[in-house]
């Protein structure tokens, strides 16, 4: 498995394996002796099984609402959210709400088509860890998760806007 | 105008590194073409029909002199010596090298410019009335909450990789609406309520394009210090809504037409409820702490200079006019707003050489408080002339080729740069331009006209503006062949309307006789009253139809 990503620029390990949506018909196959992440919306349907397993979390497609795990976040060890093109932006705005609204304090992280120059949104937006598309050279990560000291806005690293820090 | 601090200058700089790393790559073969795309872009580079586009930000029409001068010095190191003026208020060098554009958005830093979010599917640089703090009628400035959305909007983590673009425009006066926010994909109209509280009127879902709407209200009232928690709602909605399946209907306007404005804006309410209270609500401090850098220039005290202007009209036809066209009503007395027109014939519209970027440096030192302002018509104003002064200026102007008295006349104009240079254009839209300014040189009969707005798209991204156009003209491309569609009764103030296509299109060489026509049918139709539109909407299309496909 590729490595990943942390948002302070760190290279570790991956343990977890994304479980695809089940063919229709299908039953959904969880790997035994394996940290995985299952389509959001099954790990809800299936939530009596899986809560207090911390070796099951879930995913989330950028078509997929985050509302659906609302009432469930910290229940999750980790919620993933899926970028099928680097350049479909609706992650950004399911990360947040997953931090901001519903509380979400246990592991957020990108996949999919995650490229090197989106990882510094990704991490304002409260992604902690990238599971970088294998092509890319990870070595230039913490470079791009950095190429900015500050931002204008409020998001999930910080709740205040420079006009507030500003002012300070 | 904005002074950046300490801040905007750290992250000014950051960006510039940050571009010359990914162009490093995408030239090392690191980046896909694809991968590339959006960075650039979002950079204000463009990959053109003959060479790279480099699309600079000029904020909301904003400029000082010296950075003119640099801009001048820049067209002359790496470009052929000249730049255009473009239908958003911000300027475009037509000639650079891919791999010299860290180097010049390094010299841009340097005077505090940039070519941030210029294209791509992100937000766009916000627009104003060029007019802005120097005009009577307006409730305040707009360009304070101009510069606000600017801050808030550069660099936004969740708004980077939107459905396609989006631009907003921003306009204080109840008269008139040199933004045209209405077309536009939030248009914020500042107004007070009935406590006399400042806010907004707030449009959403406007455009141009290829399937031009006037945007509906959907909030028709905002207070001021919720601006930007109910902008990042507006954008929240339709960054999970809209359409990423079709290029052509991923606009805001098509979600808020699938919803329904009410619809869309009870979704925009049930966000907003979520955060309008966050830190990221306005303070006093902050809108006030922005407009302490837009207060007025150290004005002398003076009166109208009525007899003298009276006396050199007198002695001045060619003064008179020009005076009578291109200058307009300024706040304090004493004072007048000054148009340079760079839609002198046989100049594309809205191009400038390096030379006049410097003359116009020059004129704003010399005449204006070191600032002009861009406006989307591609014209040049210098805001704070003194009355008694204008003579001079006047004299100054005309022979560098920014005093053609004809400001909203038939040959002022808007036109993109179509097929001469853009890779998307259908047609050539300059030579349509050019050739409609030679058939109509004659200003007594431009003046009798009276104000007709002529706007040109080489192809349906209208960025011409056709659809708004009185006459509009648009470049359509039939089996590889040129031709040109015309539509009427357009319109881009309050009254907003896109206009009616008249018919089929014509070849190229037909268009000033077909411009011709149309201006004989309001000429024999018109009341003594009438602008060219009012007689369009007494009239209608039909009249203009039977003359011109006689």
């Amino acid at each position: 498995m590729p490595d990943i990503i942390f948002r302070d620029g760190s290279i570790r390990q991956n343990q977890w394996n994304v479980v695809q949506r089940p063919e229709n018909g299908e039953a959904l196959d969880i790997p035994t002796q394996q940290r995985v992440l299952i389509p959001a919306d099954l790990w809800v349907e299936n939530r009596e099984r899986f809560i207090g397993n911390d070796d099951v979390g879930a995913w989330l497609d950028s078509h997929d609402e985050p509302e659906i795990l609302a009432d469930y976040v910290n229940d999750l060890p980790m919620i993933a959210v899926n970028f099928p093109k680097f350049s479909d932006g609706r992650g950004y705005s399911s990360a947040r709400l997953l931090r901001e609204r519903f509380g979400f304090k246990n592991e957020l992280r990108a996949i999919g088509d995650v490229l090197l120059d989106q990882l510094q949104f990704m991490k304002r937006c409260g992604f902690d860890t990238y599971e970088l598309r294998p092509d890319k050279d990870i070595r230039k990560a913490a470079r791009c998760l950095n190429f900015f000291s500050q931002g204008y806005q409020a998001a999930t690293d910080t709740d205040l806007p420079l006009f507030r820090r500003r002012a300070s | 105008m904005y002074v950046y601090d300490e801040h905007d200058r750290q992250m000014a700089v950051e960006r510039v590194a940050q571009f010359r790393d990914q162009t490093e790559r995408a030239l090392a073969g690191e980046l896909a073409e694809d991968e590339f795309l959006p960075l650039r872009l979002q950079n204000g580079l463009y990959v053109q029909r003959l060479a790279p586009m480099l699309r600079i930000c000029v904020p909301y029409g904003m400029l000082r002199s010296v950075q003119l001068r640099r801009l001048a010095r820049i067209t002359r190191d790496y470009d052929k010596g000249y730049a255009h003026f473009t239908t958003r208020q911000n300027i475009q060098l037509n000639w650079p090298n891919l791999e010299d554009v860290p180097d010049i958005l390094a010299e841009l830093a340097e005077v505090e410019m940039h070519s941030n979010q210029t294209s791509g599917n992100c937000i766009r640089n916000t627009t104003t009335d060029q007019f802005s703090g120097v005009q009577s009628d307006e409730l305040t400035d707009p360009r304070p909450y101009c510069e606000i959305i600017r801050q808030w909007s550069t660099f936004h983590p969740e708004f980077a990789y939107l459905p396609r673009k989006f631009k907003v425009a921003v306009n204080a006066s109840e008269k008139t609406d040199r933004a045209a926010i209405q077309v536009h994909d939030i248009g914020l109209q500042i107004v007070r309520n009935e406590a006399g509280e400042l806010g907004f009127r707030v449009h959403v879902g406007g455009g141009l394009g290829r399937t031009p709407m006037v945007a509906p209200v959907i909030r028709e009232f905002l207070p001021e210090l919720d601006l930007l928690t109910y902008l990042e709602s507006v954008l929240r909605v339709y960054n999970r809504y809209g359409r990423r399946d079709n290029k052509f209907k991923a606009r805001i306007k098509i979600l808020v037409k699938a919803l329904t404005p009410e619809g869309f804006a009870e979704k925009v309410e049930a966000e907003w409820a979520h955060i309008k209270d966050s830190p990221s609500r306005l303070t006093p401090e902050a809108i006030d702490r922005i407009k302490s850098y837009f207060t007025e220039p150290a004005y002398a005290i003076l009166d109208n200079a009525t007899e003298l202007l009276a006396q050199q009209r007198f002695e001045n036809r060619g003064f008179d006019q020009w005076l009578k066209y291109n200058v307009d009503v300024h706040k304090k007395p004493g004072y007048a707003i000054v148009s340079l027109t760079m839609k002198k014939t046989g100049t594309p519209p809205g191009d400038v050489t390096d030379r006049q970027l410097e003359q116009i440096a020059d004129l704003a030192d010399e005449y204006s408080f070191g600032e002009v302002r861009v406006t989307h018509e591609q014209n040049v104003v210098l805001a704070d002339v003194r009355q008694d002064r204008l003579l001079e200026l006047w004299q100054e102007i005309v022979p560098m080729g920014f005093g053609t008295a004809n400001l909203n006349m038939l040959t002022d104009i808007i036109c993109c740069p179509g097929g001469d240079f853009c890779a998307l254009a259908n047609a050539k839209s300059i030579p349509v331009a050019d050739a409609i300014q030679r058939r109509f040189d004659n200003l007594e009969f431009l003046y009798d006209l009276g104000e007709i707005d002529l706007n040109i798209s080489g192809c349906m991204n209208a960025c011409g503006h056709h659809h708004v156009g009185n006459i509009g003209v648009l470049g359509v491309d039939k089996k590889g062949e040129e031709f040109y569609q015309v539509s009427l009764g357009g319109a881009s103030q309050h009254d907003a309307t896109i206009g009616k296509i008249l018919g089929p299109s014509f070849a190229r060489d037909d268009m000033p006789d077909v411009i011709a026509k149309i201006i004989d049918v309001y000429v024999n139709k018109r009341t003594e009253e009438e602008s060219f539109l009012d007689t369009y909407r007494r009239v209608g299309i039909d009249p203009f139809k039977e003359r011109v496909y006689a």
